[in-house]
């Protein structure tokens, strides 16, 4: 299945990934390739198959509505490259 | 719903016929958030809700809050949806830093429930509007844009928090029967307590999707989605808005643009958010994270028998249990506080005519300026139920009247007493001893000879200043019906 430079553009914004033309070059044959594999797949007679949602076969497990808070939530913030109080800072966002 | 005093405009767009959907996301009343134990209530310092799960952390593992999907469930029944042996977990890939993971746990092509409806009242009758879907999904978190010039604040303490997504199929023909649909929604929610209702706080949010066609034609027009609208009246101008922007571009040899348009309330409008075309593209995919929601029959069947009346089965019984007029047991059965309020008062004190009235004035009227709408809570509103019973059992046994019961009634706002209390405090008891009245208007006919003269010579219009007079020299407090009575015998005689 042929996958475009444009195409590679267009996931490449989408994912928010800033790509070299080597890179979208090498990506775009990568793509191609794993789309050839579901290509070949689509070949399989699979009539009379449920789709599969998810390989393992669990009942849904349920959780309690219970409030249990972290204990130091100040740590996740932590975890952030950039904070203000308790607050996460990130580059301006324009609408 | 004729339950709304605000004034009622009609729309008229002529040749055109608007067609609009509605999508209803509720915040649902638990206590912990979605798929972590997290808490799920507001005012909390920013990011003290935040665990390694909502916050995204690689190696988590979402699990499902029994309550939140308990809570769709009942909203799926009480509106009638099917729900399908299976429904599937789907992720929503955008990237927004108030989304932590860089997606949304949604559903997407097997929602929780399919088909149902929404009742609402038109002036052609009741009309039913068909649900598309209901599907349970995560809030994402809030973004401050305006505290620093080169940055923006993120607080997740939102984020992870559960909603439920109720999508109308494009059924609505105008903005009344938009906010109709919003009201009668909204009373379903606040009687099955799964949600509060309040738009203004957010904790219901509404899009609409618009557009138009000429009458008598079938083929849909190209729609637009409107979004941050936040009353139902602001749903019915924005929607208003929108109908006649694209009759007139129409009108004018343009052509509708699919898009998301942001209503503005102060300037009245509608307006493009220019995103770029890849802002819709979501990548749904199912969500490897979490197994296909299976919900237990047996648990379904369960919750449908457990259903508390809805609004519309309370405003039947209304109308028979208590003889009230259909327009009364259709304001007070809009909001599940309000028909609470109600009952409680009628259990103390059997007139459910006056307690009506009552609750439609004076109790609407607090509960408005004191913006107590949507609470639920009704044991926070000024006057409890029980003192609005005692309050009219004072009428009806002639302890005071009516006139006085209004001084009586703001007494109790202000200061929260009891009425018979502020009655006695205040000396406000009917005088009903004919004794007392008789003293009264005997006093009054002595200072006003040439009055009873000109009475008695067939000026009967007089009888209202005696009335007065009397009234005023009591303080008001004498029994109208027994001043009545005395005074026409005294002046006949």
């Amino acid at each position: 299945m042929p996958v475009s430079l444009k195409d590679v553009d267009h996931i490449a914004l989408l994912a928010r990934l800033g790509l070299t033309d080597g890179e979208r070059a090498a990506l775009r044959d990568d793509l191609e390739s794993i789309l050839g594999y579901i290509g070949k797949l689509e070949t399989l007679d699979t009539t009379g198959i449920e789709a599969t949602a998810h390989v393992i076969d669990l009942e849904t497990p349920l959780r309690d509505d219970v409030v249990r808070n972290p204990e130091d939530a100040d740590a996740m913030v932590g975890n952030a490259p950039d904070r203000d109080r308790t607050y996460l800072r990130v580059p301006k966002i324009i609408e | 719903m004729s339950s709304s005093n605000e004034e009622s405009i009609t729309f008229e767009y002529g040749d055109w016929e608007p067609v609009i959907g509605l999508e209803v996301h509720a915040q649902l009343l638990t206590e912990s958030k979605l798929f972590c134990g997290c808490s799920a209530s507001f005012g909390a310092g920013a990011n003290a809700h935040t665990c390694p799960v909502c916050m995204g952390m690689p190696g988590v593992l979402p699990v499902l809050n029994r309550r939140a999907l308990e809570y769709a469930i009942k909203t799926a029944l009480a509106t009638g949806c099917e729900i399908p042996p299976r429904a599937r977990w789907a992720r929503k890939n955008y990237f927004y830093p108030d989304l932590p993971k860089g997606y949304q746990i949604s559903m997407y092509e097997e929602p929780l429930a399919v088909g149902g409806g929404v009742d609402i009242d038109t002036p052609d009758g009741l009309k039913r509007v068909t649900l598309t879907r209901i599907h349970m999904e995560e809030d994402a978190g809030k973004s401050i844009h305006d505290a620093h010039d080169e940055h923006s604040l993120v607080d997740l303490n939102r984020a992870g928090v559960p909603l439920m997504e109720i999508v109308s199929e494009p059924e609505i023909g105008s903005p009344v029967e938009a906010s109709a649909y919003l009201r009668s929604l909204r009373a379903v929610l606040q009687f099955l307590a799964v949600c509060d209702g309040n738009m203004e706080e957010g904790s219901m949010r509404c899009d609409a999707n618009v557009s138009v066609r000429r009458r008598g034609t079938t083929k849909l027009g190209t729609r637009t989605e409107i979004k941050n609208m936040n009353s139902f009246r602001n749903v019915e101008r924005a929607i208003d808005f929108e109908i006649r922007r694209q009759i007139d571009v129409i009108e004018t040899g343009g052509t509708i643009v699919q898009e998301t348009r942001l209503w503005d309330a102060d300037r009245g409008v509608t307006a493009s958010m220019r995103s770029k075309e890849h802002a819709h593209d979501y990548r749904y995919f199912p969500e490897p994270d979490l197994q296909p929601l299976i919900v237990d029959r047996a648990w379904i069947e369960e919750l449908r028998r457990g259903l508390p009346e809805l609004p519309r089965q309370r405003c039947a019984r209304f109308v028979t249990e208590y003889q009230l007029p259909q327009y009364d047991a259709e304001v007070l059965t809009a909001r599940r506080d309000l028909a609470e309020y109600f009952e409680a008062a009628v259990a103390q004190h059997r007139n459910p005519k006056a307690i009506s009235n009552w609750v439609m004035g004076d109790i609407l009227r607090l509960v408005r300026e004191r913006k107590l709408d949507d609470a639920l809570v009704i044991e926070d509103w000024p006057v409890r139920p029980q003192a609005l019973a005692a309050l009219i059992a004072l009428i009806d046994d002639e302890t005071i009247s009516g006139k006085i019961a209004k001084t009586v009634f703001d007494e109790m706002v202000a200061s929260g007493d009891e009425p018979a209390v502020i009655v006695e405090r205040k000396g406000l008891k009917q005088v009903t001893d004919t004794g007392a009245i008789t003293a009264a208007i005997d006093d009054v006919l002595e200072r006003h000879p040439d009055k009873v003269a000109e009475f008695r010579g067939g000026k009967d219009k007089l009888l209202g200043f005696f009335v007065g007079q009397i009234m005023k020299a009591t303080g008001g407090k004498a029994n109208p019906q027994a001043v009545n009575d005395i005074l026409r015998a005294k002046l006949a005689g």
